[in-house]
């Protein structure tokens, strides 16, 4: 056998490992010294970091702040995207939910939260349509609505990032669940949409998100850059007190941070595993409700409208909000309770243009390295499992969801210790590493479908034709899924570009990026700064989505029989 | 009044004319409708159980017992369905799945199931898991829910096309048979001419073209 497959056969264990040594050496490195194990400990081994932590005051309030606002955004976001889709499932205005969605899936998290927070702010636009006609008033007024100290604006956040995210993940694995002839079977045995979807879609449709949820569930617990601009302050959550902790330059609460972080996986383990009892509920009572062959036709006239305002309220507000990032970069004077500013300028952006080149110019390129990494091992990676038969287990796909549900604040600051020590912190090279981590599991899920679904005909009948199986991939496998590839390229752009806290910590305050630089700046409250680095933030991903979809439009405008998905 | 009456029933998609039919099917009856794929075979059955798409114009009218069904949605039309497969619901037990199809109201439940299922000689089947059936049994169970649900037609979408020959001709007369028992209209959608010999009825196209069999 000549090498090449030699070596490509040892790509997917390659990449498994890049993926998971980072975050099991960044865990170690994180937890280490919460047990004094680690040579920069002061007391040497013992339980003083744990001791320290529980002296905390804020520990329980953090603690049960990360939990509430964690389940309850997850909870939310996932039975509104339920509901939107048993709604709207086999009716006419589906593909245009979809088709609204997508482009919220690629704003960072960070933007998202700067626009809900422009949007709700006692300064913000809701006030100002109301103001002073409905409440009278003319100054913005003294109101905590951000950063509430129940968390009720991050929920909210979380819901708006999170539901499009879900509700995108549940129109991919819809086709897999016999949803169409499921839904027509209940309805022709009388059964109501959100009855017949519940109790006969619904629980082969959960197998396949059980992941995403999982990792939106530890996201939301656990999510630094839209609690430290939505979420309460005195204490923050525990993740948003970690990294306080973390990056504090004297480096004595360090054995502090590790005990948190510890608490933190702690938590989220807990959450999950009871999560999971509850699916377990959820689906003896499925089954039972189900035998019992209540129609539950009513459900539909009670719930569907509520539904779909539920859905339509985030998404719009998210709209808003980034609409106002936008107004907000190019305002000129505008004081309150306008609605728009007096005038318009292009000043801000004028005067920031320095710092915005160059910080573009590090964002992007951080996100075109490690997605251009993460597609060649992807790729590679699939090409591999295609030719060696390779057939991937459920523990691969935990693997690949690792980075994805293991918290942030558990690896990444042993990972910053780690890069530290060796010397290599506030490089490029770790940063875009890091990145990478992230952005594969994203790619990889956004190929691996389409790439495995590709008619193996083809190949059969090019091998047929004498073609060797490296020349059939580059020339008809991979022209082919020109569209996949290049949406699964802009998702990896999107995921680097929104990367705030491996950035923060690998470069070490001196890799800037857009995402960096916006959420450092959200506690200045310069909204017109805020703004462009805002805009610029979303308009990176968008411009990757938009090429994603042209230029297979372009290369095959003569070519009706290829897929332009 | 009694039966399925389709009156001047027409769907056009562009400027296709994929159905024009005007049908009685009386209570036992079976109006069996024949034509290659993509000739409007799937278009007439998703106007009869109401899923069919907009973008698809349709008028004349769909009557089920004297009542005008033609606006109806699905779940008010009271017409059961059995697909090529048995869309048996994997995540219930037999004895689920049957139950998901008998009305909430109805009294002595599980006896009654019991009861349905040795009546078609899967006594003592309730706990099992559908996986573990056969074909022929699936067939059996799947039509079983549907006629617990108590629907006033019956409409099959091929349901025979997967099963192999033996097995086809042995389930084949047994859902026509426990169907014309219960009085039921019939509408069949095949592409196989033996199915519309053994359903006996008239045979037509999609657009009403009677075709001999």
């Amino acid at each position: 056998m000549r090498q090449g497959p030699f070596l490509l056969r040892l790509v997917p264990g390659l990449t498994l490992g890049l993926l998971s040594a980072p975050v099991i050496a960044g865990m170690a490195g994180t937890l280490s010294p919460a047990f004094g194990l680690d040579p920069l400990s002061r007391d040497g081994p013992g339980f003083a970091a744990l001791i320290s932590l529980g002296d905390w005051p804020g520990l329980w309030p953090a603690a049960r702040l990360s939990v509430v606002t964690g389940v309850v955004s997850t909870l939310l976001a996932v039975l509104i995207s339920l509901g939107v889709v048993a709604t709207m499932i086999g009716r006419p205005g589906f593909a245009t939910v979809q088709r609204i969605l997508s482009p919220l899936l690629s704003v960072p998290h960070a933007a998202a939260a700067l626009g809900l927070a422009f949007l709700i702010a006692p300064s913000g636009w809701i006030a100002r349509a109301l103001s002073p006609w409905a409440t009278g008033w003319t100054q913005p007024p003294d109101l905590l609505i951000l950063n509430d100290p129940a968390g009720l604006a991050l929920v909210f956040g979380l819901v708006a990032k999170e539901m499009p995210f879900l509700l995108l993940m549940i129109l991919a694995a819809l086709p897999q669940t016999d949803a169409a002839r499921r839904m027509t079977v209940s309805a022709s045995l009388g059964y109501g949409r959100l009855a017949g979807f519940t109790l006969t879609v619904l629980p082969a449709l959960y197998q396949q998100i059980r992941l995403p949820i999982y990792a939106v569930l530890a996201y939301a617990m656990t999510s630094v850059e839209m609690a430290m601009i939505l979420g309460p302050t005195l204490p923050p959550s525990l993740s948003v007190q970690i990294v306080l902790w973390a990056t504090e330059p004297n480096l004595t609460h360090r054995g502090t941070a590790a005990a948190a972080a510890l608490l933190q996986i702690l938590l989220v383990a807990a959450t999950l595993g009871a999560w999971r009892l509850a699916e377990l509920a959820v689906t003896r009572l499925l089954r039972r409700v189900a035998s019992a062959g209540r129609r539950g036709a009513w459900l539909d006239g009670a719930f569907q409208p509520v539904v779909l305002i539920l859905g339509l309220v985030p998404a719009l507000a998210l709209f808003a909000g980034l609409a106002g990032l936008g107004v907000w970069s190019v305002a000129g004077l505008w004081s309150f309770p306008d609605i728009l500013p007096q005038n318009l300028t292009l000043a801000t952006w004028m005067r920031a243009a320095p710092t915005l080149w160059q910080i573009s110019a590090t964002t992007l390129a951080l996100a075109l390295v490690s997605t251009g990494v993460a597609l060649a091992l992807v790729l590679a990676c699939l090409e591999a499992e295609h030719r060696f038969g390779l057939n991937p287990s459920a523990t691969v796909l935990w693997l690949l969801y690792l980075p994805l549900i293991m918290p942030q604040v558990a690896f990444l600051p042993g990972l910053q210790m780690l890069a530290l020590s060796a010397g290599v912190q506030g490089g490029f090279a770790p940063v875009a590493a890091v990145h990478l981590v992230f952005v594969l599991p994203y790619v990889f899920l956004s190929l691996a479908s389409p790439f495995r679904a590709w008619d193996g005909r083809i190949a059969v009948q090019g091998a047929a034709l004498g073609a060797s199986p490296d020349r059939v991939f580059w020339h008809l496998r991979l022209p082919m899924l020109l569209a996949p590839v290049l949406t699964a390229a802009a998702v990896g752009l999107a995921v680097s570009v929104g990367q705030y806290l491996p950035t923060l910590l690998i470069g070490g305050g001196r890799v800037e990026t857009l995402t960096t630089e916006a959420v450092s700046l959200a506690s200045g409250g310069n909204r017109r700064v805020i703004g462009t680095h805002a805009l610029l933030q979303m308009a990176l991903p968008a411009m990757g989505f938009a090429l994603a979809v042209g230029l297979p439009r372009l290369v095959f405008a003569n070519r009706r029989g290829v897929g332009l998905a | 009044m009694t039966g399925l009456h389709l009156t001047d029933l027409t769907i056009r998609h562009g400027d296709a004319t994929l159905v024009s039919l005007t049908a009685k099917v009386a209570p036992g009856e079976v109006l069996t409708v024949m034509g290659a794929s993509g000739s409007g075979k799937s278009t007439l059955l998703a106007a009869l159980i109401g899923t069919l798409p907009r973008s698809f114009g349709m008028t004349g009218g769909i009557a089920l017992n004297g009542v005008d069904v033609t606006r109806l949605p699905t779940r008010a039309r009271r017409m059961g369905i059995l697909f090529q497969d048995d869309v048996l619901f994997p995540h219930l037990s037999v004895g689920g799945n049957l139950g998901f199809g008998l009305p909430a109201r109805a009294p002595d439940r599980a006896k009654r199931i019991d009861a349905a299922l040795a009546e078609v000689g899967l006594a003592g089947f309730a706990d099992r898991d559908p996986a573990t059936l056969s074909g022929g049994q699936r067939a059996r169970v799947s039509l079983l829910r549907t006629l617990l649900a108590a629907p006033q037609a019956l409409l099959l979408d091929e349901p025979f096309s997967r099963l192999d020959a033996t097995l086809r001709e042995q389930v084949r007369s047994f859902v026509l048979d426990r169907a014309r028992a219960q009085g039921l209209p019939m509408v069949l959608v095949t592409h196989d001419a033996e199915d519309a010999r053994a359903a006996g009825g008239p045979v037509v196209t999609p657009l009403g073209v009677p075709v001999s069999v």
